[in-house]
């Protein structure tokens, strides 16, 4: 079995990854990809530390973590989809997908 | 899940979540972005958390990345041609993404009890949906029907935005 310290550094390279390709790419939609890729690497931390905090009344996970994580997932579904609604909107109004061509706050 | 697997799958993941942000076409970077959270998924059932890695299966390689290649195929992105690259942002970018990898490394080796073995469990099966379920509807009760409203709000948010036209 791994310990738990493998999974906190695999999770820092995911999230390491997903930051990156935020500050790197100029693509709307290949961002909003990188943002899930480092909403996933904290989702990997609380499960694991979830599987680390066994409660010793009942020899469970702890399940607090994992309920978290339900959240944190039906937000980032939310939240990709707005941002792709506002991809095509902008991509509508512009013929665009590049951060650099729209830098305008007002339309 | 023996180290041999663990190691396989994190490897998988990263190596296809690089893949994402290096691919200059769309559409593989959205295939890649499956890869890397079916691995995900595999390393959530390592943790014997077989509810999440269930979901992360359904909601993001089903839903969200239909969702991505839907929106890839409605705009009709190709790859992306040679633009002149902005070389001092680009060394920005990395010289961030480096120094917060190197501040992950010296806190979890600096992390005492990241050098413990997993505690292990009191049954060999354990029965996660049903515990999730408890408590979600009993302790998270509130927060379940804000996210709920969450969602509501998101969708209306969509259908707003889809039918009204930017100038």
């Amino acid at each position: 079995m791994n310990t738990l310290g493998d999974y906190l550094i695999v999770s820092g390279m995911l999230f390491t990854i997903g930051f990156a390709g935020v500050m790197l790419r100029r693509n709307i939609i290949i961002i909003l990809m990188a943002l899930e890729l480092m909403l996933n690497a904290a989702n990997l931390s609380l499960v694991a530390f979830s599987r680390f905090h066994v409660d010793p009344a009942s020899g469970t996970p702890n399940y607090n973590a994992q309920v978290f994580v339900f959240f944190t997932i039906t937000v980032a579904a939310a939240e990709v989809a707005v941002g792709l609604a506002i991809a095509v909107a902008l991509y509508r109004a512009r013929q665009t997908t590049h951060v650099e061509d729209i830098s305008n706050l007002k339309f | 899940m023996s180290p041999f697997l663990f190691w396989f799958f994190a490897l998988l993941m990263l190596v296809f979540g690089a893949g994402v942000i290096i691919n200059r076409n769309p559409v593989a970077s959205a295939l890649n972005l499956v890869v890397s959270f079916l691995a995900l998924a595999a390393l959530f059932m390592s943790l014997d958390a077989y509810f999440i890695g269930i979901i992360q299966i359904l909601v993001y390689a089903g839903a969200v990345m239909v969702l991505f290649l839907f929106i890839i195929m409605l705009l009709d992105l190709h790859a992306e041609g040679l633009r002149r690259i902005n070389w001092i942002a680009s060394a920005g970018g990395i010289v961030v993404a480096l120094a917060f990898l190197i501040q992950i490394f010296s806190v979890v080796s600096r992390f005492k009890l990241a050098r413990q073995n997993f505690p292990p469990l009191a049954g060999s099966t354990i029965d996660d949906v049903h515990n999730i379920g408890r408590l979600l509807f009993a302790s998270y009760n509130l927060p379940f029907q804000i996210i709920g409203v969450v969602v509501l709000v998101a969708t209306i948010g969509v259908v707003v935005l889809s039918t009204r036209e930017l100038r």
